[in-house]
């Protein structure tokens, strides 16, 4: 169990914020969209604070510009992951842009079990530390 | 000082301009009114105060002279040279509005002044500045002098590294997108033990905010040696991140005496795994610089503390604008540097703000009086430094922070996170939720600057610790009229 306030992961841009509903989601995707960003969807099971690359629920939707349609995808992988992290990402071409401009979680196991902070002591007093998820300790698609 | 009153235009080259004496800094060919600025030039806009019946024009030959190849009398060797290049012309002069007879102000003039390229040393800002304000803030013949704003050729642009990370790459290694960072300086600046203080710094973290922060004083002083600093705070840092699953910060200040000390801080702080270090304006533009260097090749973000700044910066008349400040630590290599909040305890005119925020985040800053920005501004693809709001601002200003100062932007919340109520986690929570409410609801399409306290309210029915919050600062603001306004704008702006 998780004990920061929220006792979730909180990633993302809403997450200290009562689940999204799809009225809320479909907001975001509208803002996005009037922004000429491209969104995507993606999921993971292993939700380490560096774990960059969560699968791509297909690639990011350049050339679908209706949010009923994203939402649609975004409730696909919602009923196919139940039990995964999902999280909609957007997407920004522009020149000296060119990188991720949202991220917000929309799905999460029911269970969050959150992760353990290992310490390796070292020389003197220096220590390495690894943050570790319980949940990677089961293999991929097994762990919520 | 007659000379400074001759209308004289440039004299010839020529045996006569150079016979032996002093001649007025006009005829020596550093007042220029027909100048075609070159693409390749770098240009000063100067605030002259004259003395009392010099010609400004005069002065602002005088200021371009002695800030190039000028010197008090003319000198034959100047003739070996390809004097007329490297001389800086004056080109503009314009009497500042609301100045002069029948104000309260005397006399002021904007004045441009044009400089060959050739002139300055790539990649050293030290090089620079020790051109155009090294001499000429004490000359005799101005009574004061502000540089307002520099426009940097792309072509001088090109030999500064810039940023060692850049807003765009801070936010991947982050993985925090498309909302301001928050933060807190921890509070009490000076007195902690390493033990104390690394406490405020997990509570912070593990409640919500992105990052906390050395303050600007604090290295390593009897009651917390640096290393103890560094070894509980990144304990703290890296417990906070496992407990939820964020990337985590805290800006480890490496500000020291020298800079091997500083080196072996920064060293120290990376084989401990943190993402960020911090240092102040006043180790000086060549140790900022080697700082970024060090910064870039080592993965770290690098924060800059404004320390000093307004020892110089504040006062209209005397000094240099923040702006120039942003553009030169831009060209230095930082990735973060405090420019204001509008809102908080510290100086600040929000359009004002909003030139020092641009000039550090745009690609390209077209001119823009009402902003202070004097002069187009191509960035060349220099990376772009993250501006940190810090100082007297609290959740319940968020929807004005947020209208303000946009999404690229470190909110500090120090006092606004561990003076809360109910404790430093709480207050985290309150600044998390108030932001990410504020967010959310601008980009729902509402209309934030005036639905704001509203939206808090609403997001305080189910928030304790944002209620909390909202009640102990309702009624802060720090509300004085601010000395730094711009001069072109025919109404006053407010700053709240």
């Amino acid at each position: 169990m998780m004990t920061n306030p929220n006792g979730i992961v909180t990633q993302g841009q809403f997450s200290f914020l009562p689940p999204l509903t799809d009225v809320q989601i479909t907001a975001q995707i509208k803002y996005a969209l009037g922004k000429g960003w491209a969104l995507s969807v993606e999921y993971t099971d292993d939700p380490h604070p560096r774990n960059t690359y969560w699968e791509m629920f297909g690639a990011p939707m350049f050339d679908l510009k209706d949010p009923a349609g994203i939402l649609m995808e975004i409730n696909n992988c919602r009923k196919t992951f139940p039990n995964h992290y999902i999280r909609v990402m957007a997407f920004s071409s522009v020149r000296g842009v060119e990188s991720p401009t949202m991220s917000y979680i929309v799905n999460r196991p029911k269970n969050e079990p959150g992760f353990s902070l290992v310490r390796q002591e070292t020389d003197g007093r220096n220590i390495r530390y690894t943050i570790h998820s319980y949940a990677t300790d089961k293999p991929e698609g097994e762990r919520y | 000082m007659s000379q400074l009153n001759s209308n004289n235009e440039t004299m010839k080259e020529g045996k006569d301009r150079y016979k032996a004496g002093v001649l007025p800094y006009k005829k020596m060919g550093y007042w220029q009114p027909d100048y075609q600025v070159k693409d390749t030039d770098l240009l000063a806009m100067f605030r002259i105060t004259p003395q009392p019946g010099s010609d400004p024009e005069e002065v602002a030959a005088a200021v371009a002279g002695e800030s190039s190849t000028a010197t008090w009398t003319v000198v034959w060797t100047d003739r070996l040279t390809a004097c007329e290049l490297y001389r800086a012309k004056a080109y503009r002069v314009d009497q500042v509005p609301n100045t002069g007879e029948g104000t309260k102000t005397e006399a002021q003039y904007f004045a441009y002044i044009a400089y060959e390229l050739d002139l300055f040393e790539g990649g050293s800002i030290a090089n620079l500045t020790a051109s155009i304000i090294g001499n000429v803030f004490g000359m005799k013949a101005v009574k004061a002098l502000r540089l307002e704003d520099m426009r940097i050729p792309v072509a001088y642009l090109k030999t500064f590294q810039g940023p060692a990370t850049g807003v765009i790459v801070e936010r991947e290694r982050l993985d925090k997108f498309g909302r301001p960072l928050l933060g807190a300086t921890t509070k009490p600046k000076l007195g902690l033990s390493g033990r104390n203080y690394g406490r405020v710094v997990y509570e912070g973290l593990k409640g919500g905010l992105d990052f906390m922060k050395d303050d600007e004083n604090i290295n390593s002083q009897a009651f917390m040696h640096w290393r103890d600093r560094f070894l509980y705070c990144m304990d703290a840092v890296n417990k906070a991140s496992a407990a939820t699953g964020e990337v985590k910060g805290h800006y480890l200040n490496v500000t020291a005496g020298t800079m091997e000390e500083m080196y072996r801080r920064a060293e120290f702080a990376k084989s401990l795994g943190s993402v960020i270090i911090m240092i102040d304006l006043v180790i000086g533009y060549t140790a900022i610089q080697s700082m970024a260097l060090w910064a870039r090749q080592n993965d770290m973000i690098l924060h800059l503390h404004r320390a000093g700044n307004s020892t110089y910066s504040r006062q209209k008349n005397h000094g240099m604008n923040f702006r120039v400040i942003c553009k030169w630590m831009r060209m230095a290599g930082v990735d973060h540097i405090h420019a204001g909040t509008v809102v908080g305890k510290l100086e600040g005119d929000p359009a004002m703000i909003r030139g020092f925020y641009d000039t550090l985040l745009d690609d390209h800053t077209p001119q823009n009086l009402e902003h202070g920005l004097f002069f187009e501004q191509d960035w060349a693809s220099l990376n772009k430094c993250m501006p940190v709001a810090s100082g007297g601002i609290h959740a319940g200003q968020m929807h004005q922070l947020l209208t303000y100062l946009g999404d690229d932007v470190v909110l500090q919340f120090g006092g606004g996170t561990i003076g809360h109520p109910q404790g430093i986690q709480a207050g985290a929570v309150a600044n998390r939720v108030a932001l990410e409410t504020m967010v959310l609801a601008r980009n729902e399409g509402r209309d934030i600057w005036n639905e704001g306290p509203q939206i808090l309210q609403d997001a305080a029915k189910w928030c304790g610790p944002l209620r909390a919050a909202i009640d102990t600062w309702k009624d802060i603001s720090f509300n004085y009229e601010s000395t730094d306004t711009a001069d072109f704008v025919p109404t006053a702006t407010t700053s709240f």
